[in-house]
Formats: C-alpha cells, structure tokens, sequence
C-alpha cells in the first residue's frame, strides 16, 4: 500500500469501521451501505479525493450474499492517489444513500447504476432510468437476465422453445 | 418548418423544470435526437424563456447497445473488438484502455517496442479525434471549410492506420501484450511524412480560426464552467484543463512510457468556451512531439510479450513445436483465464480519463467490465453551464465539451 493511503484507510476503519483489501496496489476500502454516504465526505473533505471517477457496481448472483457490491472509485489530483470504496447492498430491496450531494456526477452514475442493477439510491433528485427506454423490465446488468439470444431448437424440444418464444403468434 | 418545433409536455420532468414550466409561462423545446449539431443522437431537452435557456435535461440512450453486457459473454481476446465501437473517433485509444487493464489483471508484460509504437498510434488517434471535433466545431459555428480540411489531415492518419492494422477505423490492433503484428517497414516514413506537413495546416486552422472575429465573439465568455464545477462534475480531459486544473494521466500517472517523452499539458485559467478550442489546438502540437520522439528512438525488438500462457505463439512456432500448437489451440478456443479479482486502470482519451473496471473469476471471461467512458460526465456538466445563454450558444457549447455518443451510451 502507498505510504500515503495508510492515515486514510486508518481513519475510514476508526470512524467507519471499513476493512480493506488489497490488489495490484490498489487499495479496496469496504463500508457499509448505511455508512457510505459519510465515509465519502470524509474522504472528499478531510483527504482531498476530489473527483470521483467511477461509480458501478457488480452483481455476485448466485454465488456470493450480499448480492451487490458497489463501486466508487475516487481520485485526488492534489495527491496523485486513487482509492476503491466498495459497498456490499443486499438482493432484496437493495438500497444505498445518494452520493450525489457529495459528489455531483454521482447523479448520472448513480441513474446508470439503478438502471442496470435496480440499486435504488435513496435520496436521489432524479430517480429515473437513464439509458434503457422507461418502460424496460427488469435490469440488463444483473447476472439472472440473460443476454438475449435465439435458443437453438431441435427435434425433442422443438415445440417447448418455440412456446416461449417471443416473436408474434397468430 | 413550423411543424418541426413542437412543445413538449411537462409530464414526468415536473421535478426538473422551473415552475413558469408548469404555468406555460416558458416553453420546453426539443433539441433532437436528429439534429446535426448534437453530434450523434442526443436529446435536449430546453426549457425556454424567449431565446433564454432556464434549463437544459439531456436525454440519453439513444446508442445503447450494451457494451458491458456483451463483453462478460465474450473471452478476454473476443471482448477487445466491442471496445473499439464505443468512442469511435478514439478506437486505438479504446483498444489500449481495454488491453493495458487486462494486461494489469493477469500481471502481462509489454516490450518497449510494443509501448512506443502504441504511444505513436494513439498520439496519432488524438489528433484525428481532434480533427473530427475541430471540424464539426467549424461546422457547427458556420465555418464551413474547417470541416473538409480537417478530414483531408484525418484521412492521412486513417491511411497511417490501414497500413499498420488494415482497418481504418475499429482497429483492434493492440492485443494484450504487445500488438497484433509489427508496423510494416513503410511506417515510419508515412508517419515522418504527416508531422512535417501537419504543423503547418494547425497554423493555417489557428489563421482561419483563432483571431476571427465572428468566432471570437461566439466563444469568449460563452459557457463558463468553473474549476470547482467541472470536479464536482467529475469533467476530466481538455475540458477540466482549459478551466485551468492541470490534469492529464499521461503526465500524472504516466503509462506505456510517456514518461520518457517531453511534452507539455496546455491548460487555460478562463473555462469558457474559446479556452476549450485552444487547449485542443496547443494538443495538437504536443502530439506531435510526443510522436517525433517516440518515432526517434523507436526501440527494435519483440513487438509482443514472450509469455505464450497468454499471447498466441507465431505462425512459424505452430508447425514445428507441439508446445506452440497446444498454446495457440488453448488460446484461440478457451482463452486465458484471468485471476478472481478486480482492477480499475485508466488512460487519457482525446476526451478525458477512460477508465476500465474489470474483475475476472478465475475463468476466460471477464466477469464484469464497467467503463467509465468520459464524454458521459463531461456531457453531465451540460446543463450546469448552459443556463442563460441562448439557444446558439448550446450548439457553440456542445461542441467545445466534445462529445461522442457512442461513448456516453455504450
């Protein structure tokens, strides 16, 4: 870990009580949802990250509970330094707070994430979808909706497929 | 052309309009999704006082094709090709965001042939992105001609890349350690022969358009976006350094060696909309040093890394070594399987930090790909910096944040 990151991933495990993983020297700080929102003031006032790169999130289905994790990827220009906050969000009714009051651009990326993970952010100015079309069911990002793909039909499971199939039937 | 303007009804914005929206004291307009100064299919929503924009609502989503979705279905080889049709106008650019995060993943080497020759493409790829802006800049400004000389330049740097890759546009030319095949010998000369003629065609763009009057008063003061602002909004590229933060990953956090190269990074203090154009203009120029360099001490050697668990061993190896013939098999059908764990790598576009999430399960697909592509935040900002101006100055502004909409919707 950077020299430089170990006061911040101290005070975020003291007041928030995040843990911390480490990969390829970056540093993965997990928090929990009810937590996030402070844990990132703390990070964009107290230590600089003033930009927030990324925010996604990552679907675990099935394997893994809770189900989400998402993903805010912070950077401070005055610091040269880059850290991952990951939040662990449950199947059902997931829920996080709104970053956008910390961060501005959270309120596109946090539309972007309800839109393919269904993660509602409460708090939210503008909880609308921002990519799919309104009226989309489900949401494209989560592992359980599939890709969309013609199934292959054979003889024995001809007439099985072509029930579900969804092209116009007379 | 009356019927073409129509309003729109207040329904599901309520939360986003003024309140004279509601009263139909001013008017919502739609600014596309087919109009040509929106660079692609995006809307606008306006909402309008006379010729007064109160406020702007982007709506996008119009070019989503579910870029991320489709690569957790592919192998890490297969998955590259889908990252060239993101931003259009930067497909080296995307190819080398995408391979150098994989190469981070599964700890890959890259030879210093390899690096400098992808510096010298996407240097290349830079200026013809710029080129395309700089052109529909002119365009949607009324100034005509810039569009035509500005794809003379890019057709010379499309050639440059049909000749290395054989594809002008969507390359795939960079693949996980090192490139797909070295540059054929006639490369450096055809470059060579681009950045002698080029910096005289900036100083005929700058001659037609840096001091025209008619443009001058169409951009100075013209969309102020402050510094604090464009973080808040998560602005990175030309458009964060011309409201004066000195910002470029190729200098902060330098990748594929551009910490070898001198160069500077233009930033401009105003933030308005001519800043934007001139931070562009000066990049141009320092492209090109970095290539003249890059060109002037291009090292021989491997163009790809020699670790054949993940890079296909040559033609030539297949025949004769049954090891070889076992690796290209795995390779071309499995793929190479990438460790449980993630990584965000992040590289400067012509437009900003393209950044990639990737994290793999151990198997030959990604398991997630997220890509912070940055013409979506850049185009976020919008509606922060057009209020108050009027209807003309969308287009003047929309231009200068320079957006590609492949690139916001993925």
């Amino acid at each position: 870990m950077d020299k430089r990151l170990e006061p911040i991933v101290q005070a975020a495990q003291k007041r928030y009580g995040a843990t911390y993983e480490e990969f390829r020297d970056e540093v993965h700080l997990f928090v929990s949802p009810e937590r996030i929102a402070d844990a990132l003031a703390l990070l964009r006032h107290e230590y600089d990250f003033e930009l927030l790169s990324a925010l996604t999130a990552t679907d675990y289905f099935p394997q893994q509970t809770p189900r989400f994790h998402v993903i805010y990827q912070l950077t401070s220009l005055a610091q040269n330094l880059s850290v991952q906050v990951r939040v662990p969000v449950n199947g059902d009714n997931p829920q996080v707070p709104t970053a956008t009051r910390v961060y501005a651009v959270a309120n596109w990326r946090e539309r972007e994430v309800f839109d393919m993970f269904g993660i509602v952010f409460d708090g939210h100015p503008d909880p609308r979808r921002i990519l799919m079309p309104e009226d989309t069911e489900g949401h494209p990002l989560r592992k359980d909706f599939p890709l969309g793909y013609e199934e292959p039909q054979f003889t024995f499971n001809f007439e099985e497929i072509d029930l579900r199939k969804p092209y116009a039937k007379e | 052309m009356a019927h073409l303007v129509e309003e729109v009804n207040v329904g599901q914005f309520k939360h986003l309009v003024s309140e004279r929206a509601l009263t139909g004291e001013t008017m919502l307009l739609n600014m596309g999704p087919q109009h040509p100064s929106t660079h692609g299919v995006l809307r606008l929503l306006l909402e309008l006082d006379g010729e007064t924009i109160v406020n702007c609502i982007p709506d996008i989503g119009y070019l989503h094709t579910g870029v991320e979705k489709n690569m957790e279905a592919k192998s890490y080889q297969k998955a590259e090709v889908m990252s060239d049709r993101l931003d259009y106008m930067n497909p080296m650019g995307n190819n080398l965001a995408y391979v150098m995060a994989v190469e981070k993943l599964i700890d890959l080497d890259v030879p210093p042939r390899a690096q400098a020759l992808r510096v010298i493409l996407c240097e290349l790829q830079r200026i013809s992105s710029h080129m395309v802006w700089l052109g529909a800049f002119g365009l949607d400004l009324a100034a005509m001609s810039m569009f035509l000389y500005c794809f003379r330049e890019r057709e010379r740097i499309l050639d440059i890349f049909e000749l290395v890759s054989g594809q002008r546009m969507m390359t795939t030319y960079f693949r996980p350690g090192g490139l797909w095949r070295d540059v054929p010998a006639e490369f450096e000369k055809t470059v060579r022969d681009f950045i002698k003629i080029f910096p005289r065609r900036i100083d005929e763009y700058e001659k037609l358009l840096s001091k025209n009057p008619i443009l001058i008063d169409r951009l100075v003061g013209i969309g102020y976006l402050s510094k604090e602002v464009a973080l808040q909004y998560g602005v990175t590229g030309p458009t964060l350094r011309a409201s004066g933060v000195d910002w470029d990953l190729r200098k902060a956090r330098p990748y594929m060696g551009y910490e070898q190269y001198d160069f500077n990074i233009p930033t401009r203090p105003e933030g308005d909309t001519y800043a934007r154009y001139i931070v562009r203009i000066d990049e141009l120029r320092e492209s090109l040093k970095i290539i003249e360099q890059a060109l002037n001490k291009l090292p021989s050697g491997p163009w790809r890394s020699q670790n054949r668990k993940f890079v296909p061993p040559p033609r030539s190896e297949i025949g004769v070594s049954m090891e070889a013939l076992i690796h290209h098999f795995k390779l071309w059908s499995e793929g190479f399987s990438a460790p449980k764990a993630s990584i965000y790598s992040a590289v400067e576009s012509p437009r900003g930090e393209l950044g990639l999430y990737l994290e793999g399960d151990g198997g030959p697909k990604p398991y997630r790909v997220h890509l912070r592509t940055p013409s979506f935040d850049n185009l976020a900002v919008l509606p922060e910096i057009v209020k108050g101006h009027l209807v003309a100055d969308v287009v003047a502004i929309l231009a200068s944040i320079d957006i590609v909409l492949g690139d916001i919707d993925r």
